[in-house]
C-alpha cells in the first residue's frame, strides 16, 4: 500500500510492516498503526516510526542498547501475554529520540521504552517508573562521559 | 470522583482484590501501600504526564540525517 509520510512523502509500504499498538503512544492513544521506515545510511543508527493513517506524526526511533548498553528492565506479565509474546528473540525494543536543532543535544527517552513483538506485529510503549533511567538521556554527552570515565 | 476520608492504617478496597492503606502521614506527604494482583500496573502519576509531554517533543522533531551522519562519522 502506498502511504504519506513525514519525511520522504509518498512510499510504498508492505502490509505485513504494520506495528499495531492498541493503546497508541502515550499522547497520540488513537493513532495506533505505525511502520518502521529504515534509513538508509548504515551509519546513523536511527531510524522513523510512522503513523500509517497520519502522515505528519512520524517518531525518530534508536535501538537504546547502542548507547547505554547496561540498559535493562522486566517486562511484565501483563505485557507479555498482551503482545503475545512467546520467545524473547521475538522481541525489539526501540526508544523515542526528541531531535533538536542542535544535534548534539539529541536526547533519547529511557524511561517510556517501545516494545515490539515482530511475530505478530504488535507493539506497546511501557512506562518504566526508576529513576535511573532518564526521560531525556543525551546520547552524545553520556556516551563521551561513559568513554572518558 | 469518590471522596473518602482515611485515617493512618486505614484502607481502601477497590474490587475485592485491590487495596491502599495509609502508611504514614508526615510534612505534607502520605505514603500509601497498595496491593494489587500482579496484572494490575501502578504507577505515580507525574511519570506518565513526562512521558505524554516527552513523545510529543518528539513528533515535531525532524531527523537531519546530513547533520547526524557527521556526528557519527569521524
Amino acid at each position: 500500500m502506498i502511504i504519506n509520510t513525514k519525511q520522504f512523502g509518498e512510499m510504498e509500504i508492505d502490509e505485513d510492516k504494520i506495528i499495531t499498538f492498541e493503546e497508541g503512544m502515550l499522547g497520540f492513544e488513537d493513532i495506533k498503526k505505525y511502520t518502521v521506515i529504515l534509513n538508509q545510511d548504515k551509519d546513523v543508527p536511527f531510524n522513523w516510526l510512522q503513523a500509517i493513517d497520519d502522515s505528519d506524526l512520524a517518531f525518530v526511533i534508536t535501538n537504546p542498547f547502542l548507547f547505554k548498553e547496561d540498559y535493562e528492565f522486566d517486562i511484565s506479565d501483563k505485557v507479555i501475554n498482551e503482545l503475545g509474546i512467546k520467545k524473547e528473540e521475538d522481541v525489539i525494543i526501540f526508544s523515542i529520540a526528541v531531535v533538536p536543532k542542535n544535534l548534539k543535544k539529541i536526547t533519547i527517552n529511557l524511561r517510556g521504552p517501545l516494545i515490539i513483538n515482530i511475530k505478530n506485529k504488535k507493539g506497546k510503549q511501557i512506562v518504566l517508573d526508576q529513576e535511573k533511567y532518564k526521560l531525556k538521556y543525551y546520547i552524545f554527552e553520556e556516551t563521551v562521559k561513559t568513554n572518558i570515565g | 470522583m469518590l471522596i473518602l476520608s482515611r485515617k493512618k492504617d486505614e484502607s481502601v478496597v477497590i474490587d475485592d482484590n485491590i487495596e491502599i492503606k495509609i502508611i504514614a502521614i508526615e510534612e505534607g506527604k502520605v505514603k500509601l501501600g497498595i496491593s494489587a494482583p500482579k496484572n494490575i500496573e501502578i504507577h505515580r502519576k507525574e511519570i506518565y504526564l513526562e512521558i505524554q509531554a516527552e513523545n510529543k517533543n518528539a513528533a515535531i522533531g525532524n531527523l537531519d540525517l546530513k547533520g547526524l551522519g557527521k556526528l557519527f562519522k569521524k
